[in-house]
């Protein structure tokens, strides 16, 4: 049985750092290389010694896919590439290849500017380790080497995400990456074909949760900063630059838009323009409604949402602002969240989820003092408000997913372990599937069938195809073929017996058995030969029988009838060796008959 | 698997499996091929020559046509004729709404196509001639860029056909008078098979049956086979198909270009090494380097923009145009000439504008990069941005109309000047030589075009632009792609003994020519098919070795097909009590009779009689009542009913025989 191995490096019962090794049919796969927001030592990454302690890493892996330009997924990409020092192949998205450079400078801004870090990667590093990506496009069918091929399908995560599947030989997996099975205001839903893996690996993020309609919570979102603002409070709504950010300002913008408000709305971000060219480029990735309209209106050209200044902190009066990054560990959105925390009227608002040791996750368990590094201390009075608007499939969808592509096992990752464990009976049960969840470090080994090629002779095929054509129609009938195997320079073939004696240029040496049977039948002997018709068609069903004049044949047994009109027939059945089980039933037949 | 009822066509084709050839125009292929009993169609090309032998249809009315002198053959007094045929400079035209020649509809039954690929969207004009009200349920195939692009060539089309002034109806009488009538009118090649453009209902639900793939995408045809389509580098999303089973590969090469224009580059790997190659949709202007031409028409239009004249080149909405935009607008620039608008004009001009600089994933890397910076593609969203490029949907759009100026160029269609805007301006600027056409469409002769608006004062310049391979690239082409045999349409094979020579395709590879309407066998032959074996079953069995390197052993196996795909496992254990047939022994040659007589010993039937003769041997077990009768290629054994001396006999048999 040849296996198929997993290791998750991060991600294994965890959500941040997503990094998966797969090996099957001797090659090793890393699906996902990703950063912990919520470390700022070396657990930040990785552990690549897992891989190899010592010496070069490139001869260990054979490529490297990453699902999306979340930081969780892609951020120790540079780390990996330049100073661990892979060089083999990678492979993403044309999106994703276009705004993960922007995100990890980003990050290597706050990292390295905000909190002085020294042992990042450099700007350069980014750069270069972009260079080494392969892009790829929905669907198309990459040959990363003779063996081992991968295809992307849609994941509507973010702009850009994708599944993919892995195939090498007869053995396959997906890798969903984060996906999302329900279409929202600027993406659509994650689809793949009835592929039938033998393993699919899944995010499991809200595996035991089913979200309420995605109207009611846009409702919710919208009432909330609506009141808020009213009041003349601020609202803080900390996101990613990309991603559900565009989502939550289209809503906001057509909310403004219609109720005609006038409170000022912010986006944090000298990026925000350069980052809706990249919807704009990339539209054939959004929705469909999004790609009908573009011509006529650029979904993302914001009236009412201006871009934002440092010094528009100390306003007074109400706002809205969405700030960077979105779990409050750094950068501007913590900036501000420690200036507007200790007033109630205020509001912050977290739209996605906050990995453990960000402030986000602290005020979201209900923290209401935060400590920082210069021990610093927040109190927080303002009201936290947590919205699941990041784009993960819920416990209905990855149930929908297995149902789409009829996987042989599923592998759960990318979720907190008692969730899984919850996901894991829900997935054994219904489906009758093994359900793995292994922990960061943990290997699992799943054994799957070997299925190896062999050509069949259309010969064969054929003749086996009228035999069965021939009977009534029946499901459940087995179909059965018999030939030669023939085995040459490590390839199967199966071919006819002619075929094969063509093959090898020999004559087939015929062996055969005939006995005699005495039957007292006064009669021309032609009558007799169709009683014994009669006989063997009510005893041998599914078998063509044929009969001429006083011989009857089937398959390659004869039966042929000889004597005088009134006397005692002679009954000879003769057949071929390979015909013995069917000879010796019909002879054992014709035997009890004459008794 | 679809379910064919109807026997005919389909039988027939399977018998001969040939490439039908349904267009006679190379350059809009349609051919059908049959291959692991399934019908495919490969692309569905219209030719629209036949809207030369019509009028114009302005699309605001024009004195000058409604008041061209009727036409009536000499000696002829035909009342249905009436009105049908204008007269002008001496040339016979159709007063009547064009006309198109789609692919031949009585050789295959369109309801029996299994699946449409689609190379481009130049080739994908008849579609709904095929796919509507024909009986059609197959599949279409086309890239997204194809699909796109083509419904804007298709809805521009139709709605310029249909929107013009003037056009009395439909002539039909002149095609029953061909022989009175003068020429070219009289050798129209199958009037009575032109057909009025589709309906916009038809186009779209024609259009709403396409399946949108990307570039190296493995499409599952029925479970028969891989069809794959491949960059071609021609256009947008143009595509080269390559079908594929476990045994055979056939590569459509159509519309390829191995220049570097804005298109992503020809994928020469895919197409190598096929059992066939068919090649089509050469270039229609083999004595025209593209390059030159694009030089040729930018000098044309500066020196008559410096002279205060305006440039109007016919042109789709779509594929050249760009490269046109790109290089004409920097000339231009150069030449002091930055000034000058540039004009589109087509219902369908926004959305091919904007469109093209979406298309990152399909465009060459040079473009590709600007993406990731983030900017646009194409230079004309700039030139959008900065107003010197202005589009607008008809010349009498209010926008438009006061926003134009003198010099100008503008780029429009339709290129035939059959409909269209192009067909108001040419009206317009006819008489004044100081404006200029250019013609870069290669799809019309240009005299042809301007027939009916003789006699002209503009200049007319030709400068043909068709980017696809050219005979010399071709042949290089197909020299480096090693096909088994190659088929291509007659036009592109060495003209028959006697003819003017002229350019051609020379493999020296076995080639099929096909001819509009005939079939030829193709050379793609299968003897086996792919399944997969399961691991149980291959442990049980024990190949013997038969010679050097080959090992066999006979093999029962469950037979499992679904989805067309075959697979063998363990065969259950027969119903007791009933027969099965068993998998064949191969014995390679007679036993040894010695060692047959030792063996028998050995089962317990002692004191054989062994007879020779010069055919072979008897050997006789008188207490058995039984003879085995030996010869070169058979044995043959007579006994008794008893089962455990016949097992016995085999069992000493198969002890001294050598098999697998």
């Amino acid at each position: 049985m040849p296996d198929i191995k997993i290791t998750p490096l991060g991600a294994g019962q965890d959500v941040g750092r997503s990094c998966i090794l797969l090996s099957m049919g001797g090659k090793n796969i890393m699906l996902d290389c990703g950063m912990h927001m919520g470390y700022n030592d070396e657990r930040r990454f990785p552990d690549f010694s897992y891989i190899v302690p010592e010496g070069p890493i490139t001869s260990q892996i054979d490529c490297v896919i990453i699902s999306h330009f979340h930081l969780d997924h892609c951020g120790a990409l540079p780390y990996m590439s330049e100073m661990v020092g892979y060089t083999g192949p990678i492979f993403m998205t044309h999106p994703t290849k276009a705004i993960a450079p922007i995100l990890l400078e980003d990050m290597r801004k706050v990292a390295v500017e905000r909190k002085g870090e020294s042992n990042f990667f450099t700007s350069q590093m980014i750069k270069d380790c972009i260079k080494k990506v392969t892009a790829v496009t929905l669907h198309q069918s990459v040959m990363v080497d003779n063996e081992l091929e991968i295809k992307a399908y849609y994941a509507g995560h973010v702009l850009g995400a994708a599944m993919f599947w892995i195939r090498v030989g007869s053995q396959s997996v997906v890798y969903t990456g984060d996906y999302n099975m329900t279409p929202d205001r600027h993406l659509g839903a994650a689809w793949i074909d009835k592929c039938r893996p033998d393993l699919l690996i899944t995010e499991s993020t809200y595996a035991t949760t089913i979200r309420d309609s995605k109207r009611c919570r846009e409702r919710d979102f919208l009432k909330k900063v609506h009141e808020c603002v009213e009041k003349g409070g601020k609202v803080l709504i900390p996101v990613f630059a990309l991603g559900r950010a565009q989502e939550l300002c289209i809503l906001l913008e057509t909310y403004w838009e219609r109720m005609n408000l006038k409170y000022p709305v912010y986006f944090a971000l000298g990026l925000t323009e350069k980052a809706n060219n990249y919807y704009k480029m990339f539209i054939t990735w959004t929705n469909q409604k999004i790609r009908k309209t573009f011509v006529q209106r650029n979904m993302f050209d914001f009236k009412h949402i201006k871009p934002f200044d440092k010094s528009y902190i100390d306003n007074p009066g109400a706002m809205v602002v969405f700030a960077t990054p979105g779990m409050l560990h750094a950068g501007l959105s913590l900036n501000i969240f420690k200036k507007w925390a200790p007033y109630e009227q205020n509001m912050v608002i977290m739209p996605g989820f906050c990995v453990q040791g960000t402030v986000g996750h602290k005020i979201l368990n209900g923290a209401k003092k935060v400590e920082f590094e210069n021990r610093q201390v927040v109190e927080v009075k303002m009201a936290v408000e947590y919205m699941s608007f990041s784009a993960h499939a819920d416990a209905k969808g990855i149930m929908q997913l297995i149902q789409y592509c009829e996987p042989k096992n599923v592998l759960l990752v990318h979720g907190e372990a008692q969730k899984m464990e919850f996901l894991k009976d829900k997935i054994e049960k219904e489906f009758k599937i093994n359900c793995y969840m292994p922990a960061n470090g943990e290997t699992c080994t799943i054994n799957t069938p070997t299925k190896i090629p062999i050509d069949v002779s259309l010969r064969l095929l054929k003749a086996e195809a009228v035999r069965y054509n021939a009977q009534p129609p029946d499901p459940k009938r087995r179909r059965v073929v018999n030939g030669i195997l023939c085995v040459r320079d490590n390839r199967l073939s199966l071919l006819d017996i002619d075929e094969m004696c063509d093959e090898i240029g020999i004559n087939r040496h015929i062996i055969r058995f005939t006995s005699t049977v005495r039957f007292e039948d006064p009669g021309p002997s032609v009558k007799t030969a169709e009683k014994l018709k009669t006989l063997l068609s009510e005893k041998l069903e599914g078998w063509t029988i044929t009969i001429s004049e006083a011989n009857i044949s089937v398959e390659s047994v004869l039966i042929k009838v000889e004597g005088e009109e009134d006397s005692t027939k002679n009954i000879y059945v003769s057949w071929t060796n390979q015909d013995e089980d069917l000879g010796s039933y019909i002879l054992g037949l014709l035997q009890s008959m004459v008794q | 698997m679809t379910n064919h009822s109807s026997p005919t066509a389909k039988e027939y084709i399977n018998k001969y499996p040939p490439p039908y050839c349904l267009s006679n125009d190379a350059a809009k292929p349609c051919f059908v091929l049959s291959f692991k009993e399934l019908l495919i169609m490969l692309d569905c090309g219209l030719s629209a020559h036949s809207v030369l032998n019509f009028l114009p249809l302005p699309p605001v009315p024009s004195t000058r046509l409604a008041s061209l002198p009727n036409y009536t053959p000499p000696h002829l007094n035909d009342p249905l004729l009436e009105g049908e045929l204008k007269e002008c400079c001496g040339r016979v035209f159709v007063d009547s709404i064009p006309e198109f020649c789609p692919p031949l509809d009585k050789v295959v039954d369109f309801s029996q196509l299994d699946v449409i690929l689609i190379s481009n969207y130049t080739c994908m004009m008849a579609l709904p001639f095929i796919t509507e009200d024909t009986g059609f349920k197959g599949q279409v195939y086309a890239t997204e860029p194809t699909l796109q692009i083509g419904r804007f060539y298709l809805e521009e089309l139709a709605e310029w056909v249909s929107g013009g002034a003037g056009g009395a109806g439909a002539a039909r009488r002149w095609k029953e008078l061909l022989h009175v009538l003068p020429a070219p009118l009289a050798l129209a090649a199958r009037p009575r098979s032109w057909r009025r453009l589709f309906s916009a209902a038809a186009l779209s639900r024609a259009l709403a049956r396409v399946r949108v793939v990307g570039y190296d995408e493995r499409v599952d045809v029925y479970g028969a086979l891989d069809a794959t389509a491949v960059s071609s580098g021609f256009c947008l999303g143009s595509a080269n198909w390559v079908l594929r089973s476990a045994h055979e590969k056939v590569a459509y090469v159509s519309g390829s270009s191995t220049l570097t224009t804005h298109p992503r580059p020809i994928n020469q790997a895919a197409l190598r090494g096929a059992d066939v190659l068919v090649l089509a949709a050469l270039t229609q202007t083999p004595a025209h380097n593209p390059d030159h031409m694009l030089g040729d028409l930018c000098v044309h239009a500066t020196v008559t923009l410096r002279a205060g004249g305006s440039v109007l080149c016919p042109v789709y909405p779509s594929g050249v145009l760009y490269d046109l935009l790109e290089c004409l607008s920097a000339h231009l620039d150069t030449a002091g000439l930055a000034g000058v608008p540039l004009y589109v004009v087509s219902p369908v001009a926004d959305s091919s504008l904007a469109y093209s600089n979406i298309l990152a994933e399909w465009v060459s890397v040079g473009k590709q990069a600007r993406v990731y910076l983030p900017e646009e593609p194409f230079p004309h969203a700039a030139l959008v941005r900065a107003g010197r490029l202005k589009h607008a949907r008809s010349l009498h759009d209010d926008a438009f109309s006061a926003d134009f100026r003198q010099p100008c160029v503008v780029f429009c269609g339709h290129p035939s000047l059959r409909f269209g805007a192009a067909v108001h301006l040419v009206e317009l600027w006819a008489s004044n030589p100081a404006h200029a056409i250019i013609f870069t469409e290669p799809d019309f002769p240009y005299l042809d075009a301007l027939a009916p608006f003789q006699p002209l004062a503009m200049k007319a310049f030709h400068c043909p632009i068709d980017t696809s391979l050219n005979y010399s690239q071709a042949n290089k082409l197909v020299r480096e792609l090693r096909p088994r045999e190659l088929a291509l349409p007659e036009q592109y094979a060495a003209a028959p003994g006697g003819a003017a020579p002229r350019p051609h395709i020379a493999a020296d590879v076995p080639t099929v020519l096909l001819r509009r309407g005939a079939a030829r066998a193709l050379g793609a032959r299968r003897s086996m098919a792919r399944a997969t074996l399961s691991g149980a079953l291959a442990a049980r069995v024990a190949p013997r070795d038969v010679r050097a390197g080959l090992r066999a052993a006979p093999l029962q196996a469950a037979l499992r097909v679904r989805d067309r795909r075959v697979s063998l496992d363990v065969a259950p254990p027969a119903a007791p009590g009933a027969p099965r047939a068993q998998a064949p022994r191969l014995d390679c040659s007679a036993p040894d009779v010695d060692a047959l007589v030792h063996a028998l010993g050995r089962e317990g039937l002692p004191d054989a009689r062994v007879e020779r003769s010069s055919d072979g041997c008897i050997v006789h077990l008188p207490r058995h009542d039984t003879l085995v009768h030996v010869e070169r290629h058979a044995t043959h054994v007579f006994c008794q009913g008893d089962a455990a001396v016949r097992q016995a006999l085999r069992r000493a048999i198969a002890a001294c025989l050598p098999h697998v």
